[in-house]
C-alpha cells in the first residue's frame, strides 16, 4: 500500500485503543479509507464496528491514537470544526436513527433545512430526488412508525445523502431487507459511490453481498485488524481468521461464544 | 464500620460528579439560547407542548385549590369574626405559597416528566447521536428550545393558577358562604401588597420554573439509553423535582418574608 500517494487517503486510523469500563475493544487498529473507494469492516457481532464507526464520527473518543479526516485529526479540532466536518460525513445508522416526530419528507428535509437557506421548492425537488433514488418516493407522507425496518434504514440512506457528503458510513445497511431490495441497496451503494464520487465505508455480515461491491476489505476481530485485502486476496488468503468469516465456519479463531468461564464450571457452581 | 464511611464517600462523590455534569450542561443550554432565540419557532412549539398542554390542568386544579382554601379559611376565620379577611386569606396563600409550589408540582409531574422522557427516548433510539452526526447540536435543537419553553411557561402558569384559585375562593365565600361581595375584592386590593407579594411570588415560580426543566432536560440527556433507564430518569425527574421546589421554596420564603 506505500505506492499510494498519501493524499489519495481519506481517513487515517492510527493505532486506536479504545476501551468500555474494564473491557478492550480496540486493540490497536490501523486503517486507511481509500477516497473514492467503498471499503468494508466486517468482523463478528460485538467487535465493536458500530464503535468505530462512532470514533471516525468522532463522537466517541479513542483513549489512544488518532483519527484524521481529510487531513484533520478529529479528536483535536474544535467543536465548531467537527461540525462543519461532520456535514461533509453522512451516516446511516444501524437503526435508522429517524426523527420520530415528524414525516419522511420531513426527515429528508431535515439536514437540508437545518444547514442551507434553499427555497421550500427547491427543498421538496432535491428530497423527493433522494427518496426516488432509494425507491420510497410514494412513502414521502408516512411517519417513521409506519414504516418496516427495511423502509426506514432506506429513507435513513435518503437522509444521509441529502447534503451531498463526501463520504458515508453505512452501519449495516443489509439487514431487515428483503432480497430485492437488497440487490437494490447493494447496488445503490455502488452506484452512489461512483456517481458522487463518494467514500463509502461499509460494516456489514453479508459477506457475499458486501464482498461484491467492496473495492478493499478489513476485516476486524479482537480489537485488531485480522485481515485485509481485497475481496480476491482475502479469498485466496490462507489467513484462518479469513477463511472462517468469510466461509461462515463455526469453528476457528473466531469464537462463537461472548467470553465467559468454562461453561460446565457456570452451569454446577449453583 | 468503616464499609459505612466507604459508602457514604462514594455515594457523595457519584451525587456531587452528577452535579457538576448538569451544570456543564446547564453552561451548554445557556450558551446555546442565542441560537433559539434567532428561530422563535422552535421555542413557540415548544411552549405549546410545555406550556399550553399543562393549562386545563393549571386551570382545573387552581380552581380547587381555591375553594378547599376558602371553605378551611371560612371556618377558622368566623371563630374570630374576620370572615371579611376571606379574600386577602385566600389571595396570599396562592399568591405568596400554593400558587408557585403546586403549580411547580403539577408541572414537574406533567411537563417535566414528558421532557425526560422524550428526551430521554431520542437518545435510545439514536436520534440524538443521529443528529449530532448531520452536525446538528442536540442541546441547540432540542435541549435548549425545551428549556427556554419551561422557564417561560411557569411563571404565566403559576400566575394563571392563582388568579382561578382567586376566583375559586370568590365562588366559595361570596357565592356560598354569602361573605360581602365588595369586601372579598377591596381587603384584598388593600392588603396584597405588589412588591412584597405578587413579585416575590413570581420569582418564586420562575426559580421553580428553571429548577424543575433544568432536571428535567438533564434527566432525560443523562439517562441510560434502554426502557429502563428512560422509566427510571422519568421518575428521578418527578421525585428530585419536589424535593428542590419545596427546599428551594423554604430558603426563598426564609429570604423574602423571613422579617416581616
Ligand atoms: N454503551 C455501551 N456501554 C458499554 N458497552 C458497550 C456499549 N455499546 C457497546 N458496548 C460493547 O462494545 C462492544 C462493541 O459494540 P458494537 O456495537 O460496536 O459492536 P458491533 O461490532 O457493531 O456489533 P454488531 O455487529 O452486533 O452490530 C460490545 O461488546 C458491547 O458489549
Ligand atoms: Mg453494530
Amino acid at each position: 500500500m506505500n505506492e499510494l500517494i498519501e493524499d489519495s487517503i481519506l481517513i487515517k486510523v492510527r493505532d486506536v485503543h479504545f476501551s468500555r469500563g474494564s473491557k478492550l475493544i480496540f486493540d490497536g487498529v490501523d486503517m486507511d479509507i481509500q477516497r473514492g473507494k467503498v471499503t468494508a469492516i466486517m468482523g463478528p457481532s460485538g467487535t465493536g464496528k458500530t464503535t468505530l464507526l462512532k470514533i471516525i464520527g468522532g463522537q466517541l473518543r479513542p483513549s489512544q491514537g488518532s483519527v484524521e479526516v481529510d487531513g484533520s485529526n478529529i479528536h483535536a479540532i474544535r467543536h465548531k470544526e467537527l461540525y462543519q466536518l461532520r456535514k461533509k460525513m453522512g451516516m446511516l445508522f444501524q437503526s435508522g436513527a429517524l426523527l420520530t416526530d415528524i414525516t419522511v419528507f420531513d426527515n429528508v428535509a431535515f439536514p437540508l433545512r437545518e444547514h442551507t437557506n434553499l427555497p421550500e421548492s427547491m427543498i421538496r425537488s432535491l428530497v423527493l430526488m433522494k427518496l426516488q433514488a432509494v425507491g420510497l418516493r410514494g412513502a414521502f407522507n408516512l411517519m417513521p412508525s409506519e414504516l418496516s425496518g427495511g423502509m426506514a434504514r432506506r429513507v435513513a440512506l435518503a437522509r444521509a445523502i441529502s447534503l451531498d457528503p463526501m463520504m458515508i458510513m453505512y452501519d449495516e445497511p443489509f439487514t431487515g431487507q428483503d432480497p430485492i431490495s437488497m440487490g437494490v441497496l447493494v447496488q445503490l451503494i455502488r452506484l452512489l459511490n461512483d456517481a458522487l464520487s463518494l467514500t463509502s465505508i461499509v460494516v456489514s455480515h453479508d459477506v457475499r453481498e458486501t464482498c461484491a461491491i467492496a473495492d478493499f476489505v478489513y476485516l476486524v476481530s479482537d480489537g485488531k485488524v485480522v485481515g485485509s485485502g481485497t475481496p480476491e486476496e482475502l479469498a485466496e488468503s490462507d489467513s484462518e481468521w479469513a477463511q472462517q468469516f468469510l466461509l461462515g465456519m463455526p469453528d476457528g479463531p473466531v469464537p462463537f461464544h461472548y467470553s465467559a468461564k468454562p461453561y460446565v464450571q457456570d452451569l454446577i457452581e449453583h | 464500620m468503616l464499609n459505612y464511611f466507604q459508602r457514604l464517600g462514594a455515594s457523595t462523590l457519584s451525587v456531587l460528579e452528577r452535579l457538576g455534569r448538569a451544570s456543564i450542561f446547564f453552561a451548554n443550554i445557556l450558551l446555546s439560547i442565542p441560537s433559539v432565540l434567532i428561530r422563535p419557532r422552535l421555542l413557540f412549539s415548544q411552549m405549546y407542548s410545555v406550556g399550553v398542554l399543562s393549562f386545563s390542568l393549571i386551570v382545573i386544579s387552581g380552581l380547587f385549590v381555591g375553594m378547599v382554601l376558602a371553605l378551611q379559611g371560612f371556618y377558622t376565620l368566623s371563630d374570630f369574626g374576620a370572615e371579611g379577611m376571606l379574600g386577602v386569606m385566600v389571595a396570599a396563600s396562592l399568591v405568596r405559597e400554593l400558587g408557585p409550589v403546586v403549580a411547580a408540582l403539577l408541572f414537574a409531574g406533567r411537563a417535566g416528566s414528558a421532557l425526560t422522557a422524550e428526551i430521554g427516548l431520542m437518545k435510545a433510539t439514536e436520534q440524538l447521536s443521529g443528529m449530532e452526526m448531520m452536525a446538528v447540536d442536540p442541546v441547540a435543537r432540542i435541549v435548549a428550545p425545551r428549556f427556554l419553553a419551561g422557564l417561560i411557561s411557569m411563571p404565566i402558569l403559576a400566575t394563571i393558577f392563582s388568579a382561578v384559585g382567586i376566583m375559586g375562593g370568590y365562588f366559595i365565600g361570596v357565592g356560598l358562604l354569602g361573605i360581602d361581595e365588595g369586601g372579598y375584592w377591596s381587603q384584598m386590593q388593600a392588603k396584597i401588597d405588589f412588591n412584597i407579594d405578587i413579585i416575590n411570588g413570581l420569582i418564586k415560580s420562575v426559580v421553580f420554573g428553571w429548577v424543575v426543566t433544568w432536571i428535567a432536560v438533564f434527566e432525560g440527556h443523562d439517562a441510560i439509553p434502554t426502557s429502563d433507564g428512560v422509566s427510571r430518569a422519568t421518575t428521578r425527574t418527578v421525585v428530585h423535582s419536589a424535593f428542590a421546589i419545596l427546599a428551594l421554596d423554604f430558603i426563598l420564603t426564609a429570604l423574602m418574608f423571613g422579617d416581616i
